[in-house]
């Protein structure tokens, strides 16, 4: 991606590459798309430091001219932070099986070369194409069974069940860069499986850990099926549901009900400008589900 | 951007299950075999993935056999759920809004997302600035997005009633309306991930090889010709893989739908998915729902394994053939 040397470059300069020159076209329709994206996202955060009653008023666009936070107040004066505890337990605990679990699963399939482990890799595969909603009646069916139900493992289960394919396909791909030479040397030296995970695989692996780790969080701070269906009362709600919720009880109150959304984001975007590289790996750590 | 990669490499390590050095001295072969995990080591993440998303795959089919009511014990009903769902009005005009809406997105979401992302693969200062922005929508939920555009286009209070003022247009009641509804759940859920997509092409994008555009321009190609020469062929693989997830991700929309219109009005977006949940988490029909989710799945790997062969994505030609 370096300039070309002047030798070679080709001597007229308006045959430059696309991103060389200004391309007013593509400039115009990216402006477009800025305005499609911003004009929500304006909406929602300056409706929520507007009264209800301006709000009603003066309808959607206009501008928060007397700032205030009381619409952030009647929502924090609620559940909201059972809810916001909730999530922030069921994404801890999603994130944290979804890591040990790959990582074994990983590191079984990279370094037991039979058949057995190449059957387990490919079920993981299988698994990637599974949606959650197709299956939602029979998990439904075994949560109840093991007398989950309307509690906080029934969410953190399957929602981490459905994360683990992408992170151990995440994982095989890390793991399988580290040499086959540091392997021996550890072995060598007499170390155990579990050692050699400890002190060799893991510490070379941390980039896809994070990605991993990334992508189950995200899956289950954003995931609303299983809470939706698995979960019912107050004390186990979690923010998506919790969201879903404030539309019957806030009605008309759209600043209140946009200050709960802002909110449930906040966390995720200040993620988003502190680790901007891992937070996009881990979504695009495969699927739009 | 770690790619993860795909399956060829576990195809090669096949071919040579074992290292073929044909007398190891005994030493090395057994520092190369202590400190091997066996496949043990897999039985925890397997049991759990089974329990909770292989399992639940077989059973939702033997479900579909069966009549329950979430309360007793399912019983077996032999085909009566799915000659039921063969003949019901409800599923075929489900199917139909399904797949019209899969469309709609398929259509709406490439061309803007190949735009997008070709766009943000360059490497101006500005451009990363705003495809930073631009990629904002992904990382809220599709509740938290849904909600925010239900408040936009509230008939009475939203952007929507302006909007309408503004151009004189009587009614603002876009969610009232049979179109109106699907157009605007396409258009939502198109708004939440065409971002996703973009960041699929930019990737894409990214790992074309400059040379081409080179050759391309002592060609005397300009931009527009260069994008339509270079860009688009190449991107072709990343087309077929953005497209099937497009079209599985489409298939399952449920938040949107519910949070948006939920189903309505009448059933104008009444897609499978949400007649899956009206019938069995609201009529308890648990047995029929299952008929209907069993066939969702069979809908959505139908769909995308005919893309793939269609587009000839099965034989992975790489597009850098030649080279």
């Amino acid at each position: 991606m370096k300039t070309v040397p002047p030798a070679t470059a080709p001597p007229p300069s308006r045959h430059r590459p696309l991103w060389r020159r200004a391309n007013i076209p593509a400039g115009a329709g990216a402006a477009l798309w800025l305005a499609i994206v911003l004009i929500p996202l304006y909406i929602l955060v300056s409706a929520t430091l507007r009264t209800r009653e301006d709000y009603l008023e003066r309808g959607a666009l206009a501008l928060p001219t007397a700032p205030s936070v009381e619409s952030y107040r009647r929502v924090l004066a609620g559940d909201f932070l059972t809810y916001l505890f909730n999530t922030v337990v069921v994404t801890a605990a999603c994130a944290a099986l979804v890591v040990v679990l790959a990582v074994t699963v990983a590191y079984s399939v990279v370094r037991t070369r039979n058949a057995a482990s190449r059957r387990v890799f490919q079920l993981f595969l299988l698994g990637l194409a599974i949606p959650s909603q197709a299956v939602i009646i029979p998990v439904y069916l075994i949560i109840t069974e093991l007398n989950f139900y309307d509690t906080l493992a029934a969410v953190i289960l399957p929602t981490a069940a459905f994360a683990l394919p992408v992170g151990v396909l995440i994982l095989v791909g890390t793991m399988r860069d580290i040499d086959e030479e540091t392997y021996e040397s550890m072995a060598l030296d007499g170390a155990g499986p579990l050692r050699t995970l400890l002190n060799l695989t893991v510490p070379m692996s941390r980039a896809g850990i994070a990605t991993v780790g990334v992508f189950s969080a995200l899956q289950a701070w954003n995931g609303f099926l299983f809470p939706f269906l698995l979960t019912q009362s107050r004390d186990t709600r979690v923010l998506t549901l919790g969201l879903y919720d404030y539309v019957g009880e806030f009605r008309v109150d759209v600043p209140a009900l946009l200050a709960a959304v802002v909110l449930s984001v906040v966390p995720i975007f200040a993620a988003y400008l502190l680790a901007r590289r891992q937070l996009v790996n881990g979504l695009m750590g495969v699927g739009g589900r | 951007m770690s790619a993860p990669p795909p399956i060829p490499a576990s195809a090669r390590r096949a071919e040579s299950p074992h290292p073929s050095s044909p007398a190891p001295v005994a030493g090395r072969r057994r520092a190369r075999d202590t400190g091997r995990p066996g496949v043990l080591w897999a039985v925890p993440g397997l049991l759990f993935f089974g329990l909770f998303a292989a399992a639940p795959m077989v059973l939702v089919a033997w479900l579909s056999f069966t009549s329950w009511d979430g309360l007793s014990a399912p019983a077996w009903s032999g085909t009566e759920n799915w000659s039921r769902l063969w003949s019901d009005p409800a599923m075929h005009r489900a199917l139909r809004l399904s797949l019209l809406l899969t469309l709609l997105s398929w259509a709406f979401q490439t061309p803007v997302a190949l735009l997008l992302g070709v766009w943000s693969a360059g490497h101006q200062r500005s451009r990363a600035v705003l495809s930073a922005v631009f990629f904002l929508p992904l990382l809220a939920s599709s509740v938290a997005l849904a909600l925010v555009w239900r408040s936009i286009l509230d008939p009475n209070f939203g952007l929507a009633a302006d909007v309408a003022r503004w151009l004189e247009l009587g009614d603002a009641n876009v969610l009232g309306s049979q179109r109106g509804a699907l157009l605007a759940v396409a258009f939502v859920a198109a708004w939440q991930f065409i971002p996703f997509h973009a960041l699929l092409y930019q990737g894409g994008a990214r790992q074309i090889p400059r040379s081409l555009y080179d050759a391309a321009s002592i060609d005397g190609a300009g931009t527009v010709r260069q994008f339509f020469a270079v860009t688009l062929p190449q991107l072709r693989n990343t087309a077929v893989t953005s497209s099937v997830l497009m079209v599985v991700g489409s298939l399952t929309y449920f938040e949107t739908v519910l949070i948006l219109t939920g189903g309505g009005p009448g059933s104008a977006t009444t897609i499978v998915p949400y007649l899956m949940y009206e019938t069995g988490f609201r009529a308890f029909d648990l047995g029929y729902a299952s008929a209907v989710a069993t066939s969702l799945v069979v809908v959505a790997t139908g769909v995308s394994l005919l893309m793939v062969r269609l587009t000839g994505f099965g034989r992975m030609r790489s597009t850098r053939e030649g080279m």
